[in-house]
């Protein structure tokens, strides 16, 4: 993975820097010493490290405003930084880039019972927003797996999804304003407490933009009322199409379950050696679908869902009957990353989004590659949208395995791309995913996205190196290549 | 009258348009133009007529998923996915009325570029939350694409978002994929009469706080209850608030019942419409029916956080008595009807909402020099304006496509 060469100009003022850092920056809000500096080195893309030219942690939107100013006078690039819990290295520091840790915006602001929003600082966990709000019957529906951790501020920058995407939608459904610093200093507001943009939809593009566009300082979240009841069926396929025939089915019958998940039979084994969640061990294939809503209405699909299930061919079929059950059910889904992190000493999760009719192909051809790699693969999937999580094992103390590893990801995502699909679903693409896209995009679709880039940061020092594989010069971008006289006038009909 | 030409493709497009931006020739882009009294007036020399530019190219209702040419009408796609029990989620509204002009004209593309979204817009999101992917000719006159064809992506830079809501100005869409959703087997409405608006909205709120997973939320005022269609509003002779319960038989019966309960304790008379009374009314409300005439009233559509909507029209109402008005997404969008003024009311407009919670005021009807004198979207921050305008030119940087029908142009 080749990040852009570190401009040696940069690096060479370094104490100079840190000391006008230190005047916008009081105090320990400015971090130089190399111990210190290890916290920041990765993100949750582990494979690649970098020590940051300086880590700063502003706690006022003044002094993000000010050092991005200072930052964007002298040319010095910038990475922000959530909790770092990226899986794509979109957190993954830059050697002649200052670091930029926003841990301080960690209060929640307003609680805006009546209109049903919260207003918080980007620094706010995504499980803090919801534990925020419960004891009134509210919640934030995305919810990552690493919810514990993640900040809202990271999910409006990936655009996180989580479970229950499929029927609450991502973080971008479910934002109603931000605040937001240009890498000018300037401060701009989007949205607010009421729905859809007066002009062009910026939170829309902002959000998913990976920390490349604008410094998230707060955001307003849409809060829900919690559903009423819960319930879930667990059932085990003899092969992945009866199960995957199973969730066109349900979909076929007008049924948005809250969550669908698969496992397939390497992922099974694992979470149920881990967590002894029942789960058969002698099938291909297992569906967690969770209803939710009012209990008049979750009986009603739970009966639909079971008879579809059976008339796929399911086999020990259980419907959860207490909330303990229904916990346990998702506790091997929910612990089957750790799960594998057990029988294997390192995995990289792979990300992509293939249409589900292309399930059993793509798992078929998955098989191949596991073979012609010699790395083993389990694989997680939100099954009711598509979202891949193939999960590949190997160990990074064998010379040559990660890169092995690395080979056989990228050759999954360029599968999913072939049968219709996409690289991310809603990792990101980060440095992870950055230089397969133009096995996605076309150069004239990736100059049109830099070119979006280049209005909010037209000499690219926010957080260069990931997402585009090669960012070309604003003016080069601007550049129009037609000129009077030469085209001839379009024949085409008219009136 | 300008030039008009009539593209059948995509590479049609680009041609035109790289000549149009080769020659700085700005282009009018319009389907059936139900909606080209929407937006600034923009006279330009040339047009380009989108509307052949239409059908069906991929339809599968079991990924959700649906590829057209954004020239088909919505009403088409419409029939189409009711056919398999499916639904646009966005509701689209149908305004071409509003106007003078006919029903169902408008089409996928202008919806898009208007960023339409009905009653259901409050759980489900507007067109924004479901525009997947795209292929458009840019003001550059290049064929680009953006997002996908699964429900689920965040690969690159999200323009789907931006084109939403961008009447045009960025991009001409060639091919739009759109996520769709299962149509809802019942659906019933429960009415409460009587309610002033600030309880009205309360009983929106308590309504939409429930677990009960409403899926409509308005008020009407007495003045515009009395204009409905359907009997039981139009006769109640005082304002009806209605809430709106989708889903399957059993759940539909249970939840209505549980929300006649939680609206009873606002101790006015309830009532339920049931299928083709409900379905009448909800249109009504989606398509501001209640304005359609007379078409010389101003109209003005306003977004404003939920509770603040019934403030915001008191203080409108109390410098303009004539003013009707009634609320969709509890309370959130405020469909407010004023007599013709030279400025539109605009700063009596703009500054209400500023000064109760923020939000932002489009003038949907006024005549031409209306329109042209005042700002027809909610003025922004200069820095906001300024990024703006850098975004357009990202996509536009010779200003070619609908120049000045969102913004005035630089240097006019």
């Amino acid at each position: 993975m080749l990040m852009p060469a570190p401009e040696q100009d940069i690096i060479a003022q370094r104490l100079d820097l840190i000391a006008a850092l230190r005047a916008l920056v009081p105090g320990e809000g400015v971090i130089a010493d190399e111990t210190s500096l290890r916290a920041f080195e990765c993100d949750g893309l582990t494979a690649y490290r970098q020590l940051p030219l300086v880590a700063v942690l502003p706690s006022t939107v003044q002094q993000v405003s000010d050092v991005m100013k200072l930052c964007n006078s002298r040319g010095v690039k910038i990475v922000p930084r959530g909790a770092g819990t990226s899986l794509s290295g979109g957190a993954l520091p830059l050697a002649d880039g200052v670091l930029l840790g926003l841990g301080k915006f960690n209060r929640v602001l307003d609680i805006d019972w009546d209109n049903r929003c919260a207003v918080v600082q980007p620094g706010v966990t995504n499980l803090g927003i919801t534990r925020a709000v419960e004891h009134r019957g509210f919640y934030y529906a995305p919810d990552p797996s690493s919810q514990i951790a993640c900040t809202i501020g990271g999910n409006v920058a990936e655009n996180s999804g989580g479970v229950h995407c499929l029927k609450y939608g991502l973080t971008t459904n479910n934002i109603l304003g931000v605040e937001m610093v240009l890498m000018n200093g300037d401060i701009i507001r989007l949205g607010g407490k009421h729905l859809d943009a007066e002009g062009y939809d910026l939170m829309g593009i902002i959000c998913g933009s990976e920390g490349l566009l604008g410094v998230i300082t707060e955001v307003t979240v849409r809060i829900l009322p919690k559903p009423t009841t819960q319930r879930a069926v667990l059932a085990g396929f003899p092969t992945s199409e009866s199960a995957g025939d199973c969730v066109a089915k349900i979909i076929a019958a007008g049924i948005i379950p809250g969550g669908m998940e698969m496992m397939d039979r390497p992922a099974i084994h694992a979470a149920e050696d881990f967590v002894h969640a029942g789960y058969p061990r002698d099938v291909e294939a297992l569906l967690i679908i969770e209803l939710d809503g009012p209990p008049a209405e979750v009986d009603d699909l739970l009966l639909r869902v079971r008879a579809i299930a059976d008339a796929c061919g399911a086999v020990n079929c259980r419907v959860s009957q207490n909330e303990d059950e229904r916990l346990n059910f998702w506790a091997g889904r929910k612990a089957a990353f750790p799960a594998v992190g057990r029988i294997s000493p390192d995995y990289l999760c792979m990300d992509g989004t293939i249409p589900r009719k292309a399930l059993p192909l793509v798992l078929t051809r998955m098989g191949q590659l596991s073979e012609k790699h010699g790395l083993r693969v389990a694989n997680v999937f939100h099954a009711g949208d598509g979202n891949l999580h193939p999960l590949i094992l190997y160990d990074a103390n064998n010379p040559g395995e990660l890169e092995r590893a690395e080979e056989f990801g990228a050759d999954i995502l360029r599968l999913c791309v072939e049968v219709g699909g996409v690289l991310t679903g809603e990792h990101g693409v980060g440095v992870e995913k950055r230089d397969l896209m133009p096995a996605m995009f076309t150069e004239a679709d990736l100059a049109q996205q830099m070119r979006v880039k280049c209005a909010f940061d037209p000499n690219h020092r926010l957080n260069p190196g990931k997402v585009f594989p090669v960012l070309h010069r604003c003016a080069e971008l601007g550049r129009m290549h037609v000129h009077k006289g030469q085209l001839a006038f379009p024949d085409l009909p008219r009136f | 009258m300008p030039e008009t030409f009539i593209p059948s493709g995509t590479t049609d497009v680009a041609d035109l348009v790289k000549w149009a931006a080769a020659e700085t020739r700005p282009l009018s882009l319009h389907g059936h133009r139900s909606k080209a009294g929407l937006g600034r007036p923009a006279q330009t020399e040339y047009a380009l007529d989108m509307s052949r530019l239409s059908g069906i190219l991929d339809y599968e209702p079991a990924e959700l998923v649906l590829t057209l040419r954004p020239g088909t009408l919505v009403s088409d796609v419409e029939k189409l996915l009711g056919a398999r029990n499916q639904m646009l989620a966005f509701e689209p509204p149908d305004y071409g009325p509003l106007w003078g002009g006919a029903a169902a004209r408008g089409t996928i593309g202008g919806a898009i570029g208007c960023n339409l979204a009905g009653p259901r817009r409050f759980k489900a999101g507007a067109l924004r939350d479901h525009l997947l992917g795209f292929i458009a000719v840019s003001g550059r006159g290049e064929i680009f694409k953006a997002g996908a064809k699964v429900v689920k992506n965040v690969t690159g830079y999200d323009l789907p978002k931006l084109v939403c809501g961008a009447y045009g100005t960025l991009a001409a869409l060639t091919e739009v994929t759109l996520k769709v959703l299962p149509a809802p087997e019942k659906t019933r409405t429960v009415l409460v009469f009587g309610l002033d608006d600030a309880r009205a909205i309360q009983a929106l709120a308590a309504a939409a706080a429930s677990p009960h997973e409403v899926a409509g939320l308005a008020h009407l005022p007495a003045a515009v209850a009395a204009l409905s269609g359907v009997a039981y509003v139009a006769r109640a002779g005082t304002g009806v608030t209605a809430v709106r319960i989708e889903g399957t038989d059993i759940s539909v019966k249970a939840r209505c019942e549980a929300l006649r309960d939680l609206l009873g304790s606002f101790g006015a008379p309830l009532e339920e419409l049931h299928s083709m009374n409900s379905a009448w009314l909800w249109r009504e409300i989606r398509d501001a029916a209640a304005f359609a005439l007379p078409q010389d009233r101003l109209l003005w559509r306003l977004s404003t956080a939920p509770l603040s909507g019934p403030t915001v029209t008191a203080v409108i109402a109390q410098a303009q008595p004539e003013a009707r008005f009634f609320y969709d997404w509890a309370g959130g969008l405020v469909w407010l009807s004023l007599p013709p003024a030279d400025d539109a009311h605009a700063a009596l407009v703009r500054g209400a909402i500023a000064g109760n919670g923020g939000g932002h005021a489009t003038l949907i009807r006024a005549d031409l020099a209306t329109r042209a004198a005042v700002p027809v979207f909610q003025p922004q921050p200069e820095a906001l304006a300024a990024l703006s305008r850098r975004v357009k030119d990202s996509f536009d940087p010779m200003n070619i496509l609908n120049p000045g029908r969102m913004a005035p142009s630089a240097g006019t």
